[in-house]
């Protein structure tokens, strides 16, 4: 395993390890590349995850403090936590559950074809899908994506079938158990799915995708990577041309290093990516690195998303097995005829009993909420997740007031939904409560309330973060931003528009960009 | 399908765990209402032990699951007195909570809260007091203290960790078999 001296100004430097910088990492170190990942989180391996919902929470999650504002409900319900994303290395592909989409080609040309929608900042994707087609087919077959390169779709569990039968009843024809990065069979050196359930707790038997161990040991093994556990950036610094020396982190003992670098990589989700650059002002950058435009940490984006739980008469046990293997895309298509823009899918989604009662409503008490907790065993869930709008105002800022323990600003982030999003919600839980109501065999229990807030950060944010907005430098997984000598790169963080749901190139930075990056 | 056998797994390590140790097992077993002799609330360091078991009866009445024995509630709440121990702040606002519901109560019922007898009445009088801080502190700590409880989970019909029995694959992921045939 390489370890690179703090003075090595040949190494490229990647903040965070997870889908973006954790795969940017491995495939640097394979091209032969030196490259140093710094990891906010420390490294806990596979052997190491519980389950346990509420004891994962605490091992794995992100709970630094953060501060929110706007009319979502996350920010009266989890003021402090905008997002549940991991600390830890492999990031948020830890506790991700799997799901692995392609945009609709419809998804890279919104402004085309929505039009003009008051309030949403929509902008076509510099790219087409057939110009990313091919790599997608490279991500997928690397991450063993299901339902693709010839491997068979995971078994449907009690709580998919339960799904599947409403949405036929409905009338819905695309059912199925979803592209999902879980091995139905042995791959990759990696078993097959266990059907353990606690997906969101990082996959114990290993038969998920995550960098953890999908990725990293392979970028390790060459002996071009050191992953730096449980060291959090605080700064990108610059010399006096504007070009990246080298990144300021503390380590675990709270003590400030400096890496030196040659190329920086920033990989640290969408609410810590900007917060980075924002943190990183310098008199040359007054307003933080790569934000000439302004456009750093705006468009914050997270999908519109909502959860329908259903009480039955006869037991469904839904925590048995994979979370999310089951979806329903009817709804994915764009056709303005049902009164909003874009689409959305349907889900399968389960809880531990410890999370449904947090988050079933949050707030709630009284008899209304203990009947439905006691119709737990007999409940099935599922999830809504669709596009949302991008807005300039919906933004992460660092807060004038709330610092770290470091004594550095911590992200605010600021969120309102759009009418579109509404829209989209309110036709999503119609046929979300229809699926379940559809199925005539079965009395309706007491249908939980919607929960609003989503448990993913999905492919968030920033940023349009070039001076000229519609020829961002963007593909898909890394941005290299002129003003700073082409030497700091974006990751994920800078998705044009939001797709339905996860798209699988958020996931799988093995993309032009980085080719550039590398050349 | 195989159901859940609501019957608590007894698991001394993990009953042991946490707060249930400080909960004496004669009172586990001779607390079916709270009477005032109730030993569990005796060994109380900050809070009073009628303050105690005014907050258990705030848990219930917040929670009300009828088929939990108050040992669960008792468990979730009794770390409240140790907070209090070790925070003045949380010893008054704890104090001060329980010494306003006990005026409302008996501004309207002439009874302190733990002797309202109707569910319904006590609930008027939480939900009277639901801005105030102390509700929602003992709330928000319930939602987790209560349902984080392993012992209960059975009962609930959630069977908790299944790596260490290899997953569901054996294990009924998809029994249902009730499902009209498609």
């Amino acid at each position: 395993m390489a370890k690179f001296n703090l003075n090595d100004d040949s190494v490229v430097v990647i903040v965070g390890s997870g889908a973006g910088g954790g795969t940017l990492g491995n495939e640097l170190a394979q091209k032969g590349v030196k490259t140093v990942i710094l990891e906010a989180g420390p490294r806990t391996e596979l052997q190491d995850f519980v389950n346990n919902e509420w004891e994962s929470f605490t091992q794995l999650a992100w709970t630094d403090m953060r501060t929110t504002s706007g009319n979502w409900r996350v920010a009266k319900d989890f003021a402090n936590l905008p997002a549940w994303i991991v600390k830890s290395v492999g990031g948020s592909t830890v506790h991700w559950a799997g799901a692995s989409l392609r945009f609709d080609d419809h998804e890279f040309r919104v402004r085309s074809v929505y039009g003009n929608v008051p309030g949403a900042n929509l902008i076509d994707w510099p790219l087409t899908l057939a110009e990313i087609e091919p790599w997608y087919a490279k991500a997928e077959d690397k991450m063993g994506v299901t339902r693709t390169n010839n491997i068979p779709g995971l078994p449907g569990n009690n709580n998919f079938k339960v799904m599947e039968a409403g949405a036929r009843k409905l009338g819905y024809k695309e059912v199925h158990t979803g592209r999902m990065a879980i091995n139905s069979e042995p791959r990759d050196s990696r078993g097959a799915c266990q059907q353990i359930g606690f997906c969101f707790q990082g996959c114990k038997s290993g038969a998920k995708w995550s960098t953890l161990y999908s990725e990293i040991p392979k970028g390790e093994a060459t002996g071009n990577l050191e992953v730096r556990p449980s060291s959090m950036a605080v700064k990108i610094e610059h010399d006096a041309a504007g070009k990246v020396t080298g990144v300021v982190y503390a380590d675990e003992a709270g003590k400030t290093q400096r890496q030196k670098a040659r190329v920086v990589a920033v990989a640290g989700n969408s609410i810590e990516s900007p917060r980075l650059l924002l943190n990183s002002a310098s008199n040359l950058f007054p307003d933080g690195l790569a934000n000439s435009s302004g456009q750093v940490g705006r468009n914050y984006m997270r999908h519109m998303t909502g959860s329908v739980y259903a009480v039955f008469d006869k037991s469904v046990h839904m925590y048995r097995g994979t979370t999310m293997a089951g979806i329903i895309r009817d709804e994915a298509r764009h056709d303005p005829a049902r009164g909003f823009m874009g689409g959305y899918e349907m889900e399968t989604l389960s809880l531990g009993l410890p999370f449904m009662a947090a988050f079933l409503n949050p707030g709630a008490w009284g008899r209304t909420f203990t009947s439905a907790m006691e119709g737990y065993p007999r409940m099935a869930g599922m999830w809504l997740v669709g596009e949302d709008m991008p807005q300039e105002t919906n933004r992460v800022t660092l807060d004038p007031v709330a610092k770290d323990k470091l004594g550095l600003p911590v992200a605010s982030v600021h969120y309102d939904d759009h009418p579109n999003d509404v829209a989209m919600r309110n036709h999503a839980y119609k046929q979300g409560g229809g699926i379940n109501s559809g199925q005539d065999y079965v009395p309706i229990g007491p249908l939980a309330p919607v929960w609003p807030f989503r448990v993913y950060l999905r492919n968030t944010i920033i940023s349009q973060n070039t001076a000229d907005k519609g020829n961002n430098d963007c593909h898909v997984s890394a941005m290299v931003i002129e003003s700073l000598g082409h030497n700091l790169a974006d990751d994920s963080t800078c998705f044009l528009t939001a797709p339905g749901d996860l798209p699988l190139g958020r996931r799988a930075p093995d993309c032009p960009g980085i080719t550039h990056l590398i050349r | 399908m195989r159901e859940v056998d609501p019957r608590s797994r007894f698991n001394r390590r993990n009953f042991l765990k946490g707060a249930a140790v400080t909960v004496p097992a004669a009172a586990i077993v001779a607390t079916t209402s709270l009477g005032i002799e109730d030993a569990w609330a005796e060994d109380a360091t900050a809070l009073s032990p009628s303050a105690l078991k005014t907050m258990v009866k705030v848990a219930r009445d917040i929670y009300p699951h009828d088929f939990l024995a108050d040992t669960y509630y008792i468990k979730a709440i009794k770390p409240w007195d140790g907070k209090a121990a070790k925070d003045a702040k949380i010893r008054t606002m704890l104090e001060s909570g329980v010494g306003r519901l006990d005026q409302d109560a008996r501004d309207r019922h002439k009874l302190a809260y733990l002797d309202v007898p109707w569910e319904a009445d006590r609930v008027a009088l939480l939900q009277a007091i639901e801005q105030t801080d102390f509700f929602k502190a003992v709330r928000s700590d319930l939602v987790v203290s209560l349902y984080n409880q392993e012992e209960l989970w059975p009962k609930f019909g959630y069977e908790g960790s299944s790596a260490e029995h290899g997953g569901y694959i054996k294990r009924g992921f998809s029994d249902i078999d009730w499902l009209p045939k498609a």
